[in-house]
């Protein structure tokens, strides 16, 4: 499978729009295609390699996740991007897709309060279990007091 | 153009049912009356001199003995945070050479008397940082290099970071810098020698500033 047979059969999964260049090709999903979009690119495209994921607060668009696969046999790059919506904080889980998405959800519910359905193990990873807030969200005020040294 | 603050929407932790708090309160109630820890029989036998007429003399001349003897041998535990540390090492290194000065770099806290503290000190690290302190036996000083030890520095509005290291434990000379070459931090274990030359038997420590934003 090299990049054009990719794009080809990105091309014919529903509700896609996809982009990107050289041997990235980015693809914007609607919510529900999360996770069956995750396990075409494994088991279709080859994309085996789970590089990374994160999270982006637009603020009044809401929240907006983004994961990065690679098939680092053709070798291409695939970066999927989902809204999630307005006050909208719920995404279906990888972990069943990709081991590897486990704790980089985990860092995406520490960081931007998103609730992975399906996750194994879903609580906070690089923060204190009794932290309060999300803090790479737009509106968490850096200032907050954390008890006892802040 | 004005920057606007994001309006906080987290709301404040009730700051009474945090343990750490108060054991952090209790640590700092405690640390300036214990001053320099002895043995009860050192303290009593002091004491008894200084009272004793003209006895003071000799608990002066002792205090000057003892002062020049702890200045002279200042053990820095080997403790490296960030990016200060490496200006640290290079300080203990051959070139600038601190063991001139009586400084030996020592792996272990309850040899040592002086911790400099190089770095960023995040939240997750200063109870840790705190623990090392407290498992070093008094007389102890401490040095907070750099911006980031002293008030947070560059990172100081990260939603982790501990804005002064002074929140943690007390903190006896303060060296400026981001990073602080090694002339700076040898000019502040020079100012530390002399502090400690002026240490008191019954003097006060440097106390710590809880104040909070």
């Amino acid at each position: 499978m090299d990049i054009i047979q990719a794009r080809a059969r990105i091309a014919e999964f529903p509700g896609t729009v996809s982009g990107g260049e050289a041997n990235v090709i980015s693809v914007v999903l609607p919510l529900a295609q999360w996770q069956p979009f995750a396990q075409f690119a494994k088991d279709d495209l080859g994309c085996h390699y789970f590089s990374f994921m994160s999270a982006v607060d637009w603020q009044e668009e809401g929240l907006e996740v983004i994961a990065w696969v690679d098939n680092v046999e053709a070798p291409f790059s695939l970066l999927m991007k989902s809204h999630l919506g307005v006050g909208v904080t719920t995404c279906a889980s990888l972990v069943s897709v990709y081991r590897g998405a486990n704790w980089m959800e985990r860092e995406c519910f520490d960081m931007f309060g998103i609730h992975f359905d399906g996750h194994p193990d879903l609580r906070r990873i690089l923060l204190p279990d009794d932290w309060v807030g999300h803090p790479l969200l737009k509106s968490y005020d850096v200032d907050t007091p954390y008890p006892p040294y802040r | 153009m004005e920057i606007k603050r994001p309006v906080p929407v987290v709301p404040a932790p009730v700051w009474k049912e945090m343990k750490d708090l108060l054991e952090w309160q209790e640590h700092h109630k405690r640390r300036p009356e214990e001053g320099d820890k002895h043995s009860a029989a050192f303290e009593t036998l002091t004491e008894g001199v200084h009272n004793f007429p003209g006895g003071f003399v000799l608990t002066t001349a002792a205090d000057a003995f003892l002062n020049w003897a702890r200045k002279s041998s200042v053990w820095p535990v080997s403790f490296g945070l960030a990016c200060c540390a490496i200006e640290m090492m290079a300080t203990f290194a051959s070139r600038f050479d601190v063991e001139r000065l009586g400084m030996v770099p020592w792996a272990s806290p309850r040899h040592s008397d002086l911790m400099i503290i190089s770095g960023t000190v995040t939240i997750k690290m200063a109870p840790m940082l705190l623990r090392i302190y407290d498992q070093m036996p008094d007389p102890k000083w401490a040095v907070s290099m750099g911006s980031c030890a002293n008030s947070g520095g560059p990172f100081r509005h990260g939603y982790h970071v501990v804005k002064g290291v002074d929140r943690v434990i007390p903190v006896d000379v303060y060296v400026p810098g981001c990073p602080p070459p090694p002339e700076s931090l040898l000019n502040g274990l020079l100012l530390l020698q002399d502090q400690i030359s002026h240490f008191h038997r019954t003097g006060k420590r440097a106390v710590p500033a809880p104040k909070v934003d």
